[in-house]
Parts: C-alpha cells; sequence; structure tokens
C-alpha cells in the first residue's frame, strides 16, 4: 500500500539590489531575510528568530540513492556560516548559494502545498518592503520567482516527496521519468529564448519551460552542473529504513498556483501507482533528455518523442494515458498514498486540462503559466510589431516573475488562483496541522528563547540547564496538532514539555 | 548590475516614452487585453535592454 505522501517545495529566488555599486547577491539574499527577521522582531510577532540556528547533525545531502556516491560525482555542501532561519509556520528561509530560499512545511496535500507556497511569497514580499525601510532611499532589493537569468545561469525549485523505502528505486527512476519529461505541457513557465549552447533563440524563441535548457543527465547526485532528471539524493530527513525523499529537481518556479497544484498533485499520484505497482504506461524515452528539451520547445505539443520500443507518442498523448491510469488506481486504492481528497480535485483538474491542450491551449491563459505569459507576449509583438529578439519581451519575462506587487505582470493577468490570500497570510506565520511542521512552528511560537537549533527531523532545546536537550522528529505525520496540542498546551514550560515527551 | 531608475534620472516619471512606437498592427487583441497592455506599460521597467542586461544571476541548484 502506497505511503502517506509528505510533501514540500524549496524555492530559490532570484535576487537584485539596486542603488548599490557593486552588489554582491549573498549579501543581498541575507539582507532580505535580516530585514524580514528584524521586522518580525520589532512588530512582536516573532514568526522567527536569528538566535534559532539550523542543526546539521543529520545533514548528509552528499548520500546517493543508489547505494553509493560515483566518482567524480560532486555532493552539494552545506553551508552552515550564512542566514539561516526557521519560520513559525515550520518553513526555513536561508541563504543557499547566492540566493534567498523559502522551503515551505512539511504538508500532506498538493492544495496545503501551494497555500505554503504562496505563504512563502508573502513572506518575501514583506521582506522587500522591510528592507527598503531599513535600507533607505535609493536602494531596493527585488525578488525574482523564476529559474534563469536568461544567460545560462538557472536556479531552482524543488519539490520533495517522501516515499516508502521498500519501493525499487529503478522503479521511481523508470516511471517518474516519464511523468517528469511530458508534464512540463502543464508546469511549465514560460521563457523567451533558448540557452543551451549552440541552439539560437532564433530556433527557440519561446519555449514551455525556464529550466529544460539546463538538464544534461538522466540520474545522478548533482543539483548545480550536468543537473540529472532524477536527482538521487538520499536524505530521508526522517527514519531512512522506512522512507525516501525523492528530490525533484526538473521543475519550474510557478507563479500561476494552478500550475504548482497540478504540478504537486500529478506527481502524487503517479508515486502512488509507482508504489502500488499500479503506473501502467509501460514505455521509456529513447532519450529521456533530449525528449525533455523537445517537450519545452514543442508549442504545439504535437512532436513525437521515441519511445524505446521503436514506436513514438507526444507529451500528450502520454499524459492523457496516465491520467486515465490514476483513474483507475484511485477507483482501485483510493487517494490514501496520493494526498487524500485533493487527489480527486487534482485528478479531474489533470484531464480537463489534457482535453483542453487537446483543443486549444490558448483557452488556458487563465490557468498556465507559459500560456499566460505566451498569449502577454504574443499581445504585445501584435500591438507594437515587435520580433522575438526585442528587449521588452525579455524584459517582460523577467517582469512576469517580479515578486514586488506594483511591479508584477503576472498579477495584472487575472489567473485563477487555488487558495485565498488570506488563508495564505496566516499560513505565513501558522503551521500545517497535520504533519510535524506543527510541533517545529508551535514551538518555535511558544518557547523562542529556549530554542537553540531545528532541523526538519529535530529540535534541540535548552532549559537553562545543561546538557542542552535535542528532540529527534524521525516519523514527518508524528507532531501533529492532533497528537501535539493537548501536550503543549498543557506546558508552561519548556521543562514541562520534555519532561511530558519522556512520560 | 546597474539600477535602471538611476540610470536614466532624466526620465524618471514616464515609464513608456523611450521605447520607439511602431505603426500599430492591424491586428486587434481580445477583449480587455488592451487595457491590460496599458496597465503593464505602467509598471514595465523604463529601459528595458538595460534591464535585461543587468540582470545576472549567479547559478545555483
Amino acid at each position: 500500500m502506497a505511503s502517506i505522501k509528505v510533501v514540500g517545495l524549496e524555492t530559490e529566488y532570484g535576487i537584485v539590489h539596486r542603488g548599490v555599486d557593486e552588489p554582491n547577491p549573498i549579501t543581498a539574499s541575507s539582507l532580505l531575510i535580516n530585514s524580514y527577521l528584524a521586522r518580525c522582531e520589532a512588530t512582536g510577532r516573532r514568526p522567527a528568530t536569528q538566535r534559532v540556528s539550523w542543526d546539521f547533525e543529520d545533514e548528509s545531502p552528499s548520500l546517493d540513492a543508489r547505494g553509493y556516491t560515483p566518482v567524480g560525482a560532486r555532493p552539494p555542501e552545506v553551508e552552515t556560516h550564512l542566514v539561516n532561519a526557521v519560520l513559525t509556520n515550520g518553513a526555513r528561509y536561508y541563504v543557499d548559494h547566492a540566493h534567498p530560499e523559502m522551503s515551505t512545511p512539511e504538508v500532506l496535500d498538493a492544495r496545503s502545498a501551494v497555500l505554503y507556497d504562496r505563504a512563502g511569497e508573502l513572506v518575501v514580499i514583506e521582506s522587500m518592503e522591510a528592507a527598503a525601510e531599513l535600507l533607505g532611499q535609493g536602494q531596493e532589493l527585488i525578488a525574482y520567482k523564476n529559474n534563469s537569468d536568461g544567460k545560462g545561469n538557472s536556479y531552482g525549485t524543488h519539490e520533495n516527496y517522501l516515499m516508502s523505502r521498500s519501493t525499487p528505486f529503478s522503479d521511481i527512476v523508470a516511471h517518474a521519468t516519464v511523468h517528469f519529461v511530458t508534464r512540463q505541457i502543464f508546469t511549465g513557465a514560460g521563457k523567451v529564448g533558448c540557452e543551451i549552447p549552440g541552439v539560437g533563440s532564433d530556433e527557440v524563441p519561446y519555449q514551455i519551460t525556464q529550466r529544460a535548457d539546463f538538464f544534461e543527465e538522466e540520474v545522478g547526485l548533482e543539483t548545480t552542473l550536468k543537473r540529472p532528471i532524477i536527482n538521487t539524493r538520499d536524505e530521508p530527513h526522517a527514519d531512512a529504513q522506512l522512507y525516501r525523499r525523492l528530490h525533484v529537481i526538473v521543475g519550474d518556479a510557478n507563479m500561476s498556483q494552478y500550475s504548482t497544484w497540478l504540478k504537486v498533485g500529478t506527481t502524487m499520484l503517479v508515486l502512488a501507482m509507482v508504489e502500488d505497482d499500479a503506473f501502467e504506461p509501460k514505455l521509456a524515452f529513447r532519450a529521456p533528455v533530449q525528449a525533455l528539451r523537445n517537450v519545452s520547445h514543442d508549442l504545439s505539443l504535437s512532436r513525437p518523442l521515441r519511445l524505446y520500443d521503436g514506436t513514438s507518442a507526444t507529451a500528450l498523448e502520454i499524459q492523457a494515458e496516465i491520467a486515465l491510469a490514476a483513474e483507475r488506481y484511485l477507483d482501485k486504492y483510493g487517494p490514501d498514498g496520493a494526498g487524500g481528497e485533493d487527489a480527486y480535485a487534482v485528478l479531474d483538474a489533470w484531464k480537463e486540462v489534457i482535453e483542453t491542450l487537446e483543443r486549444n491551449p490558448e483557452e488556458l491563459a487563465d490557468r498556465l503559466d507559459w500560456v499566460a505569459k505566451k498569449k502577454l507576449l504574443d499581445a504585445y509583438r501584435a500591438r507594437d510589431g515587435m520580433d522575438w529578439g526585442d528587449a521588452r519581451l525579455r524584459a517582460l519575462d523577467l517582469q512576469y516573475h517580479d515578486m514586488r506587487p506594483h511591479r508584477s505582470v503576472f498579477q495584472r493577468l487575472g489567473v485563477e488562483t487555488v487558495v485565498d490570500d488570506e488563508a495564505a497570510a496566516a499560513a505565513a506565520t501558522e503551521p500545517p496541522n497535520d504533519t510535524r511542521a506543527f510541533f517545529r512552528g508551535e514551538c518555535l511560537r511558544r518557547f523562542p528563547d529556549a530554542i537553540v537549533a531545528a532541523n526538519w527531523d529535530s529540535m534541540v532545546f535548552d532549559t537553562g540547564e545543561a546538557p542542552l536537550r535535542r528532540v529527534p522528529m524521525m516519523e514527518p505525520t508524528r507532531g501533529s496538532a492532533a497528537h501535539v496540542a493537548t501536550l503543549l498546551d498543557g506546558c508552561e514550560t519548556v521543562s514541562d514539555l520534555l519532561t511530558k515527551l519522556e512520560s | 548590475m546597474s539600477d535602471q531608475e538611476q540610470t536614466r534620472p532624466a526620465q524618471p516619471a514616464d515609464e513608456v516614452a523611450e521605447a520607439p512606437q511602431p505603426a500599430k498592427s492591424d491586428t486587434s487583441l481580445a477583449d480587455g487585453l488592451d487595457d491590460i497592455l496599458d496597465e503593464i506599460d505602467e509598471v514595465l521597467e523604463t529601459n528595458a535592454e538595460e534591464f535585461v542586461k543587468s540582470y545576472v544571476q549567479k547559478g545555483g541548484q
């Protein structure tokens, strides 16, 4: 039986610092996050504190799901010296490489993933406002929720799915690859031009995704170069005997909540099918990396992809097949391993999107990023007679992802939302109630001065008496409100809490 | 990375005037889209070329 899917999203934002002579992106990212933390402290909200550091004890990003570390692979290094905050909603907000990154708290369905992704956007927006106040006249920090600077530099948006350790990794590789290559037709955020060396923007003036150009391998441990379609980082942040975490690096940063919802929801369904050995489309691509790019570059959605058995199929045809299998799966197994009741809504939306893409993709300009962006660019081209090389089209592309509400192009397009902003604003400070993020966030809210460090799977408390006390949280579905809300309500101090946890 | 608003201090208020104004196309846009484009014109960076050129990021994950 498929395991409960615990899900989290990570977004590295593009960052621009205006009004300084030699902007440094690491400094800018730190300033952005510190501005937010300072505002929280100043307003007494304490959704986070700089004093809470990240507990790196169990971090081992170089472990490989294939059971070995390939010679020559360059595993990511953990940076401990940069800003690293944990928020009362259970999220982690920190500087990763040269970008501000928001990692959402753990949630159990795609709709909640969207809610906390939007909550993260609201935190970033407030961070920019706080920075403008702190930095003063002439300086501004601007965050962009995209994945490319248009010059060959990419930064990621990752999805994380907790899966059963008993599922053979080779099954995940085989089937998830089929989904990741073809789901681009509704997950793409759209991009002007092409960043594959040797491929001119005259050949690919506009493409479906931001990220496809940057993938060079089918399977691997890397995340910053030679990026693989299936990333093998084996670091479950949970009991490694029971679970693995599938770390998905091949998606785009979506402005459209609808795209994020489908991206996460359909992937939960696919992974549940893989766990239950019910993923019916038994197919493989001849050349997965080439297929990934071909799908992204084919705005007509009609290009056949070569399959291993000598036949071919389009991404749209394959998606229709996967959605059909998902429908049969839900009938037979129910939604427990695929996000619960939300899975039914995801399936309906998925089928509708596929049918609409078959009929007329333009009808999805109110739901999908790449279609909305293309419609806008086409309208500009028509109105002002621009050709695809016009810098104004590239500027529009970048500004589609501008997080400043008064400058955001996306905000002006009237794209459908999945969650309302009032709920997202609450989620910026309140944790989800159905995972261990509840315990993490509530402890931070209740006992901010007694927490020395936090991590996905642990908290370190200082009761005022030596030694420090580390509380492991190796089961992501425990520590929910149902488990600990009453217990927390009965605790005046951290010492009370630790005593009760031990009893 | 330079600041667009800073590099063109002489014309800070007018967001769109710098762009050349080609003849209007015959293509008529969908209902409402004209208004949206007008609204977007108001928020676009003043110097598209400079903005695009200066948007350089370090590679991440």
